[in-house]
């Protein structure tokens, strides 16, 4: 009995967990308008995606609503340059975060005492600022020095938050090196720089990867400090677009398909991760083994 | 002798947080020599070593290496090469990367990295594992190919940081022999740190004893053992009995209640000394008229080579003895010491000493706090000399009660009595002798009765 109640609580905590995604990806597969209604299985909303209405383009953004909404086939221009402006900015940001953030871990580290414990709290701080309040400082801050609201300051934005969680990712791959590492590689003649590059950069690669993964999940994420950043010259992301689409009265039936899409890309990558992870540490103890084997 | 000389420190002080770690160290190297610098942890020891490597700037003081000063050259630009405690491989690197790191970055032709590094992997015996993970190396394997990794780029000295520490009474020993091997081939200056009295004896052709960032004694293994030159060394390096003794006259030396006849002058007469004597020095005998004095046999026990008991003599001292036969406990035993087993050393300090001053007419200021003496007419805000005797200061084990707390940081057995070292919150030191059974590290107060503190007007106050 008490197994059966634990079995139950555990299966209906992921059945509430899952349902909306589970909605989401059982919808996709059906032509309806409407959230809910089942009018037949059809791939149609998948094909859609991946054409562009041919016509649509202009008008899209000059009526709004009726055209799109009215539009038998494919999806509006507008919906793919979302995805892709997305997509760049996630790539650009994070990449400019990992480079930021692994050398401020790296400075942090060696910092002593009170100075180190300082720096690691102001570090912290970002992450734990309420999103709306970070999309209204940067706001005003872009607004205060001029800089024309675009594809720079989205960015900015978006390095601003992301660089705390790539300092979170790297500082525990610092901690677990050797402390005698680095002055190894100065000790056998390597300059400051080589041993950065050639020692202590390979070490915390994997803290670097993650925190990388980590920002560009962020990025892609990000509405609350995007909205107050992208501008009004029409620049959208996947966030603002669904959100403006949303609001214009109902879901483009298409968004099911890609949010399905996205789930399963997520999915897939985080099962590759996992499966990776598990292959690799069982090498590791067949090496182990080999060596006894060897050595007996 | 003195164009031998490879590496020369020079006046070498050094300073952490207001704490003097290195004192004034003044050290001189000879070409091919195997140093050891040996001390209890905290000594100062490795941080010496890594003045030497360029890890450390010291405060003061100078390094000159063949003839050239280094201290201001960074470590990427000295010649030496160090092998650390904990192996410090770089475990993204196989093992013969890893030797090959420092020939790769002197941008060495590839063959002859090949060859460099095949030798210096076939002297540590770690020729079959060239490809393989660092990490899946066994302690020993790993400090091999450290060990590798220095050598390769044939510095002029090559620095060991406690390099045997991590490893396995077994393996250790097995290592010891190797690097001494190694030392004997390459010709290679080789600076040891360790904390390991016996690892010193058995590889070193100099051992420098350091203490609380001093050197206390710069010798050979034998001279260390045989003839150490105040109590510190001689507790540290080996069992030993240590205890107060008396230097009657030229050759003549009281203890435990005895004149025995030794081989030292030129102390004086009637003047206050330390000696030791090594356990396995004792000779005991059943005859006991034939003996110099008399014990009882208080403990046995069997240590495999020897037996070591402790007998207490007639006048309640207590000694060490190593002796291959037993003798069987309560029994009464005679002792023999031979004149040339004796070691005599200069006592340190007869008494405690401190630079104080007068607060008001009965109290007095030093060591960070303030005492109660016995009415003074000195003016207050007169520095002066305070001397207090060893069995006068009193240590409590309520920190409230003393007058300051200290904590016990040296312990001596004097055969009768502990005699302790106790440092206060500023690593200032006082000495006391107590029955009393203290461990190291333990938090005493400090009291000590008005009139057991004397006072002097300090010398040229006037």
């Amino acid at each position: 009995m008490k197994k059966f109640l634990a079995q139950a609580y555990i299966w209906t905590l992921l059945l509430l967990l899952y349902a909306p995604i589970i909605i989401i990806m059982v919808f996709s597969f059906t032509e309806s308008k409407v959230l809910g209604n089942w009018t037949g299985f059809s791939t149609k909303l998948y094909s859609n995606l991946f054409t562009v209405k041919e016509s649509g383009t202009t008008f899209a953004v000059d009526t709004g609503e009726l055209v799109v909404r009215s539009a038998p086939q494919g999806v509006s221009s507008s919906l793919f340059s979302a995805i892709e402006n997305t997509l760049l900015i996630a790539l650009v940001a994070s990449i400019i975060s990992t480079a930021l953030g692994s050398v401020a871990a790296i400075g942090i580290f060696n910092l002593k005492g009170k100075k180190k414990q300082a720096m690691y709290f102001l570090n912290n701080i970002p992450m734990l600022n309420p999103d709306i309040i970070t999309g209204i400082s940067l706001f005003i801050l872009f607004v205060a020095v001029g800089l024309t609201q675009g594809y720079a300051t989205i960015i900015l934005a978006h390095i601003t938050f992301c660089t705390p969680y790539v300092v979170l990712c790297v500082m525990p791959k610092l901690i677990q090196m050797n402390p005698n590492t680095y002055e190894a590689a100065l000790d056998l003649g390597a300059t400051p720089l080589q041993a950065m590059w050639k020692v202590i950069v390979p070490h915390i690669r994997g803290g670097m990867v993650s925190g990388f993964l980590l920002s560009f999940t962020l990025s892609i994420d990000d509405f609350a400090v995007t909205l107050f950043t992208k501008g009004n010259e029409g620049l959208d992301t996947l966030s603002t677009y669904i959100y403006a689409d949303a609001r214009k009265g109902g879901l483009t039936p298409e968004l099911r398909a890609l949010s399905t899409i996205i789930f399963v890309i997520v999915l897939v990558s985080l099962t590759l991760i996992n499966v990776y992870s598990i292959y690799s540490k069982r090498k590791n103890i067949k090496k182990q083994y080999w060596r006894y084997d060897k050595a007996s | 002798m003195k164009e031998n000389c490879i590496i020369k420190i020079e006046n070498i002080c050094k300073n952490y947080d207001g704490v003097q770690v290195l004192d004034n160290i003044n050290l001189e190297i000879q070409k091919g020599e195997f140093v050891t610098i040996l001390g209890p942890s905290g000594c100062g020891k490795t941080t010496l070593l890594r003045i030497l490597s360029g890890f450390v700037k010291a405060d003061s003081g100078k390094i000159i290496l063949e003839g050239e000063e280094i201290s201001n050259v960074p470590p990427y630009k000295r010649n030496l090469n160090t092998v650390f405690q904990k192996y410090a491989l770089f475990p993204h690197l196989d093992v013969y990367d890893n030797v090959a790191f420092g020939l790769k970055l002197k941008k060495m032709p590839v063959d002859e990295i090949d060859k460099k590094v095949s030798k210096a992997l076939k002297m540590v015996t770690m020729s079959d594992y060239e490809d393989r993970d660092v990490n899946s190396l066994s302690g020993g394997q790993q400090q091999r190919v450290a060990i590798a990794r220095a050598l390769v780029n044939r510095p002029q000295i090559l620095l060991l940081d406690e390099p045997l520490s991590a490893l396995d009474l077994k393996m250790r020993k097995d290592m010891q022999l190797e690097l001494k091997e190694m030392h004997k081939k390459l010709g290679i200056t080789f600076i040891y740190v360790t904390h390991d009295q016996e690892e010193a004896l058995t590889l070193s052709d100099t051992i420098v004893v350091m203490n609380y960032g001093k050197i206390q004694q710069i010798g050979t293994p034998t001279d260390i053992y045989n003839e150490p030159q105040n109590s510190f060394v001689a507790d540290f390096i080996g069992e030993s009995n240590i205890l107060d003794a008396t230097m009657v006259r030229d050759r003549e030396v009281n203890f435990v209640g005895h004149t025995f006849e030794c081989v030292d002058e030129g102390f004086g007469e009637n003047v206050p000394v330390d000696v030791v004597i090594r356990p396995e020095d004792i000779y005991m005998t059943s005859k006991i008229e034939s003996a110099q004095i008399s014990a009882v046999v208080k403990s046995s026990i069997f240590k495999g080579v020897h037996y070591e008991m402790f007998v207490e003599t007639e006048n309640g001292y207590e000694l060490m003895i190593q002796d291959y036969n037993s003798f069987e406990i309560g029994s009464e035993v005679g002792l023999i010491i031979k004149p040339c087993d004796i070691q005599v050393m200069r006592k340190e300090r007869t008494c405690n000493e401190f630079e104080g001053e007068i607060v008001d007419s009965t109290t007095v200021e030093f060591l960070g706090a303030e005492f109660e003496i016995a009415e003074t007419d000195l003016e207050p805000g007169t520095k002066v000399r305070v001397e207090i005797d060893f069995d006068k200061v009193d240590l409590l084990d309520d920190k409230d009660d003393g007058a300051f707390t200290g904590v016990v940081n040296f312990i001596l057995y004097k055969g009768n009595h502990y005699h302790l070292t106790i440092i206060n919150e500023d690593r200032e030191c006082i000495y006391a002798n107590t029955n009393d059974v203290w461990d190291k590290s333990d938090m005493v107060g400090v009291k000590i009765l008005p009139q057991d503190i004397r006072i002097f007007k300090a010398e040229g106050d006037e």
